[in-house]
């Protein structure tokens, strides 16, 4: 853009191109007054007064000069509210209590499906529609990842949501995501004519959490982005119903009109497949089913004898019922055995491999770091590869630093995106490993169990165990039907 | 090949030591966490130095309406009568020192306030209730004034989502993480404060 003379045309032009490069965007108060159009009155004796104030004020050279006034008029000086308060924090924390200790005794002492179910409903109203999903477990990773990584400062909420459904677990299994997550709620209650995935897909997908895992660390440890809250297909939903503030409508479509179609993606599928988000992308549950492969007390279908009427399997949305084993035909062990031994051996290769790939992502995995993005459009800029400026390298240009600066810091997160990708390559070739590991392992079983680590202790199995429900016409288990 | 139950085996022992070695690594982690809490944690703010007025506040944030707000830093003011963050460009004020119609005015709705004080000088105030954190006088004023008007992430409003939704959206990667206890950056003598 030229710079033209007279005044209204100016602001005409840039009305239409303020985008352009800033140099020429900014005319000075001389550019302005100078030719063509009358200074403006008063604006002459501002100018002496000028070059006093220029001294004393800590801003850059100020194109209009800042008055004196002499009716005594005191400048107001610019409000600032200090942040909101921790009244949600502290009922929040109770709530995730509250909600553990219920779960757990709904599904380990109580038996109660029904109980569960109530507590489900009441956790996605509280936690997801009134709170908006945001005392997350789940995104609290990403706290602890910053916290550990990067030194930065946690806040107690985060630490409390992050370490207590890990706590609960290692003690009642996986009781956090039956009835206290929103997200794993909202899945919940939406699962009406459940599917059965097979068996291998429902490993492999399984898979993904842990990727999902290891990126939402590496992107937070980096500084980059919280790809859990930014991928969360739910909150979008929670917001759609402003319980909270019902005058203040939260999350109009406009930021995340694509998550929201995703969301109902997600809700749509869980009709048919029971809680694909848990089951398959979810990185919290991924640290649960580990955890809950050790807890001390877990979901059992009945505490009688199984009758093996396979009830409780197909009754299971999740796929988490383990079948009794077979006996073993003649000679397979020994193949099974010579099968675990080339897993072991390939191990550090698998390994070696994703370290590999993953090193290699690295760089374009650090164009998710805004800093890294910018960097390289300055530098197209710089070169001249490309013409003009976009808002990117306006965000740089405007807070006046070197080029020099920019391009060190960028080259630094790369770096540590190199080193992170490295780690996040052998982790994902460990997780593959110890899949492939955990499948040739056989297990011995005689009745039908719930799965471990898979289970979310809903407690539909029980409620459709015959057994089960003999007990309870007799009284045992204290309600009259599941 | 089955096993009888209650027999305490390999597996059983090594599942107990699993769980005890996981119960004391969540407290670690819980233990080391916790030193790291004692700061109050942080806020996001957006860095008028780096905003670029792209108009996405107004839209991206999980509020409606956003919780991004202009704010003035009233000693960078130049309090002109011709205010590129009040008037849209090209407007010339033909009524002199009359407050404007609100058509005539940048604001689309109409939340900038203007006051005359003396002389050629005018205050200009913000209504907050009405601001929607567009960004359009931050842009005139910056363009043609002194940059007087900024926007701030307002923390009676801010929810402070774990990634903010604007931040994430944020051309310019104007967005960060601040101390809760010093939550905006101001322009001008109250950057001191």
């Amino acid at each position: 853009m030229k710079r033209p003379s007279p005044l209204r045309h100016l602001i005409g032009s840039c009305a239409a191109g303020l985008r352009t490069r800033r140099a020429s965007a900014r005319p000075t108060r001389h550019q302005r007054g100078g030719s063509g159009d009358p200074p403006r009155k008063g604006w002459a004796i501002v100018a002496i007064v000028l070059a006093l104030l220029a001294a004393t004020t800590a801003t850059a050279a100020e194109r209009v000069a800042l008055p004196q006034f002499k009716s005594g008029y005191e400048r107001p000086s610019t409000e600032v509210p200090p942040p909101l308060g921790h009244f949600y924090d502290v009922m929040d924390g109770l709530a995730l209590v509250v909600g553990l200790a219920v779960a757990s005794y709904m599904a380990i002492r109580a038996r109660s499906r029904r109980g569960m179910w109530w507590l489900a409903l009441v956790s996605l109203v509280y936690l997801g529609f009134w709170r908006g999903g945001c005392l997350c477990s789940i995104g609290s990773i990403q706290n602890v990842a910053l916290a550990l990584f990067r030194g930065e400062y946690i806040t107690p909420v985060a630490i409390v949501a992050f370490t207590l459904p890990l706590v609960f677990t290692l003690f009642f299994g996986r009781t956090f995501c039956a009835g206290v997550c929103p997200l794993g709620a909202i899945q919940e209650l939406v699962v009406i004519r459940p599917l059965k995935v097979p068996l291998w897909l429902d490993h492999a997908l399984g898979l993904l959490a842990y990727v999902y895992l290891g990126a939402a660390v590496l992107f937070a440890a980096t500084g980059a982005a919280f790809i859990i809250c930014d991928y969360d297909p739910f909150v979008s939903i929670f917001r759609l119903l402003p319980l909270r503030r019902p005058g203040d409508a939260m999350e109009a479509l406009g930021g995340s009109a694509n998550m929201l179609i995703v969301g109902g993606a997600f809700l749509a599928a869980g009709l048919f497949i029971g809680r694909p988000y848990c089951r398959w992308l979810c990185p919290y549950g991924a640290i649960l089913r580990v955890l809950g492969r050790f807890s001390k007390w877990r979901v059992t279908i009945t505490p009688e004898e199984c009758i093996k009427c396979r009830l409780c399997e197909d009754a299971c949305p999740f796929g988490a019922i383990r079948r009794p084993t077979e006996p073993l035909p003649r000679g397979t062990r020994r193949i099974e055995r010579r099968r675990l031994a080339v897993l072991l051996v390939v191990v550090p290769a698998v390994l070696a491999a994703g370290a590999g790939l993953g090193w290699w992502l690295g760089a374009p995995m650090s164009r998710m770091h805004v800093t890294v993005r910018q960097a390289e459009r300055v530098h197209l800029e710089e070169t001249g590869q490309v013409e003009g400026t976009d808002n990117l390298s306006d965000g740089f240009y405007n807070t006046h630093r070197p080029r020099e600066e920019l391009y060190a810091e960028a080259k630094a997160i790369q770096a540590g995106f190199a080193r992170g990708g490295l780690i996040l390559g052998a982790w994902v070739g460990l997780v593959v490993a110890a899949k492939l590991i955990q499948l040739s392992v056989r297990r011995t079983r005689t009745d039908f169990e719930p799965d471990r680590g898979t289970c979310v202790s809903c407690g539909r199995c029980f409620a459709y165990c015959p057994i089960e429900r003999e007990r309870w016409k007799k009284g045992a288990g204290g309600e009259k039907k599941p | 090949m089955t096993e009888p139950k209650n027999k305490f085996g390999r597996r059983d022992l090594l599942r107990k030591g699993a769980l005890g070695a996981a119960l004391a690594g969540v407290a670690g982690t819980a233990a080391y966490l916790a030193t790291r809490s004692a700061h109050g944690g942080t806020v996001w703010q957006l860095d008028p130095e780096k905003c670029v007025q792209c108009g996405q506040c107004a839209t991206y944030c999980v509020l409606d309406p956003s919780a991004v707000k202009v704010v003035h830093a009233y000693a960078l003011c130049g309090y002109c009568d011709l205010c590129f963050g009040y008037f849209p460009p090209g407007f010339e004020p033909e009524a002199g020192f009359e407050t404007p119609a609100a058509e005539c005015q940048l604001c689309p709705t109409g939340a900038i306030k203007r006051r005359w004080i003396e002389g050629p000088h005018f205050e200009y105030t913000i209504d907050e209730t009405l601001c929607i954190g567009c960004g359009k006088c931050v842009k005139g004023c910056g363009a043609f004034g002194n940059g007087s008007l900024f926007l701030q992430v307002r923390h009676d409003r801010c929810l402070n989502c774990n990634e903010c939704s604007i931040g994430a959206a944020c051309p310019a990667g104007a967005y960060r993480r601040v101390p809760a206890d010093n939550p905006y950056l101001l322009k001008g003598e109250d950057k001191k404060a």
